[in-house]
């Protein structure tokens, strides 16, 4: 076993972690010859928000889109290593598995807010409509549900035919959670969902993002350090495609064991 | 400082001296295309108003001037743009779908699309001979509406694609990244996000192309369209079982220009009229296309906008 492989097991034994919905075990990553993530292994808690944090440039939206297998999208990316998702046991990134497969199981939330130019009622059904769902009492029913989750039903319930652009940014975005959730993903990515919100809207997606966990796996990337400290239970910083460190969230802020942990939490740089 | 101030002054005025001299160098070009078309279409009306009556529309070419109309040269470009149009928009679409949405990088699909913008430049005589050779005798669809119609698709096929390419690249990659997260598929991208949201964008495309057909005169002539028709093509719904008929794709025809051309290639003044009239009509139907493709586009873009 490699020295970061077992650093990161040896940590999550020492956090006595709860059950692991997926964990990545040295997984390399390249765009062309460039070399993106380097041997990252990360255990995800199921039910748990985990973070993702480093300074821009260092891999962590990279890695986060290696879970919805995003990167098969463009020509000359390659993995190496594997993520198993529980509770089957899968590797996520084995090109056996198609990656539709896997997004049917994983949600994705973006950095910026991207509805589709549709009606608030039909953006929330479309992964519904992808799914083979026909009959629309179930529809209407998953969608009323995914938006009370994402709590913007008491926002929109009156108006669910306008177009989904003409709604604020922070509601655009609890749309697209709404989007995700109602598909009822085991897993969802937030890649920066906040860094183009305002600090109200930032502060409703943080409280949702809160209350998702009892129900949902959430992994988040995000360069704000407070919004990592406020909404996860634990913490990975990452850095020039490396995982440097990984830890309860309370440990890492509080006494982080690497220098370079301690130096960007401390906002010597980044 | 005041000195200063001045000087900054000055050298502001001298800069924006050549904003003044702009203005004026690019209002004088703009004026060239469009007063052009204002004095030809002025002139057009002049030679021809006159002749613009219902009986225009509705008579049979003639040999005497003033009872010779427009009526089978007007069925006979409807007709072919029929065929064009139901050629064109389905095989246009599909190649731009499929270049920007399914093709991967390589240098075969950098050959094909280097090709298919060059070709949009291709003389369109070169279209009318290669349709002599493919479509009138390699295929014996004839000297007929059919030949015609597929000539001017393969001429505005170009158009179509560039513009559903450039419709398609308009769409944010997130909106792609979106609908590929909740698990679609490629052709369910395509499908629902995709086509729809290019849909004004191609239909701009389509309509120039087809304005730009229906002003085509010499590779028409080249595959063989008649000068001087007396007559419509069969009807293509009849009251005999099955009720519809495909001759008309057979039939010889006439087209606007083609019409024109017969008419301005005869010495009588009362001829002359005629061609003007035709002229203001062909014009007309090209403007009014070209309204309706603008049209199009702000009614898209007001619902859409990334």
């Amino acid at each position: 076993m490699d020295m970061s492989s077992s650093v990161a097991d040896a940590q999550a034994a020492e956090l006595a972690m709860p059950a692991l919905k997926a964990r990545a075990r040295d997984l390399n990553f390249f765009y062309g010859d460039m070399q993106a993530l380097k041997r990252v292994n990360l255990p995800v808690a199921d039910r748990h928000v985990t973070a993702l944090i480093g300074p821009s440039g260092c891999g962590k939206s990279t890695f986060l889109r290696c879970f919805n297998r995003m990167h098969d999208l463009y020509d000359g990316s390659r993995y190496d290593g594997e993520i198993v998702f529980q509770p089957d046991g899968v590797n996520i990134l084995d090109r056996a598995v198609d990656p539709i497969e896997v997004r049917m199981r994983i949600g994705m939330v973006f950095q910026k807010p991207n509805p589709f130019p549709k009606s608030i009622f039909e953006n929330v059904a479309y992964g519904l409509r992808v799914r083979g769902e026909r009959s629309r009492r179930v529809i209407a029913e998953k969608v009323e549900a995914a938006l009370r989750d994402a709590s913007l039903w008491d926002e929109v319930s009156d108006r669910l035919d306008d177009m989904a652009f003409n709604l604020s940014g922070g509601q655009q975005q609890r749309l697209c959670i709404a989007r995700a959730l109602a598909t009822e993903p085991e897993l969802m990515l937030f890649d920066e969902p906040t860094s183009a919100l305002d600090p109200i809207a930032t502060a409703n997606i943080e409280e949702l993002i809160h209350r998702l966990k009892a129900k949902v796996t959430i992994l988040i990337v995000t360069h704000n350090m407070q919004q990592a400290a406020r909404v996860s239970d634990y913490t990975a910083f990452m850095y020039l495609g490396e995982l440097v460190e990984f830890g309860d969230t309370n440990l890492i802020f509080t006494n982080p064991k690497s220098k370079r942990t301690e130096d960007y939490i401390t906002g010597r740089y980044g | 400082m005041a000195h200063d101030a001045q000087a900054v002054r000055r050298l502001v005025t001298r800069a924006k001296y050549w904003d003044k001299v702009f203005v004026i160098i690019g209002l004088m070009s703009l004026m060239v295309g469009v007063l052009t078309l204002a004095v030809l279409l002025a002139g057009l009306l002049q030679d021809g108003a006159g002749r613009l009556d219902w009986s225009f529309f509705s008579n049979f070419p003639s040999r005497r001037a003033e009872r010779a109309g427009i009526l089978s040269a007007l069925v006979g470009s409807s007709l072919v743009m029929l065929v064009t149009a139901l050629a064109a928009i389905p095989l246009g679409i599909a190649a731009g779908v499929y270049l920007e949405e399914y093709a991967r990088r390589s240098w075969l699909t950098e050959i094909i699309e280097i090709n298919v913008t060059n070709l949009a430049g291709v003389p369109s005589i070169v279209y009318g001979l290669l349709a002599l050779g493919l479509f009138v005798y390699g295929l014996g669809f004839g000297q007929s509406i059919l030949s015609a119609g597929l000539t001017l698709a393969l001429l505005i096929l170009p158009v179509i694609i560039v513009a559903t390419r450039e419709a398609i690249r308009a769409i944010p990659g997130s909106i792609r990244e979106g609908a590929y997260a909740l698990g679609a598929t490629r052709w369910q991208t395509v499908r629902d996000h995709v086509v729809p949201y290019s849909t004004g964008g191609i239909l701009t495309g389509v309509i120039i192309g087809l304005a730009r057909a229906i002003g085509e005169t010499a590779p028409i002539i080249t595959i063989g369209a008649l000068t001087f028709i007396a007559f419509l093509p069969p009807a293509p719904v009849g009251g005999e079982f099955p009720f519809l008929s495909f001759e008309w794709l057979r039939s010889p025809f006439t087209v606007m220009p083609i019409q024109m051309f017969n008419w301005l290639s005869r010495p009588q003044a009362a001829f002359q009229e005629n061609a003007a009239a035709a002229g203001v009509v062909l014009v007309v139907l090209t403007l009014l296309m070209n309204g309706a493709a603008i049209w199009l586009r702000l009614r898209y873009r007001k619902r859409i906008k990334w």
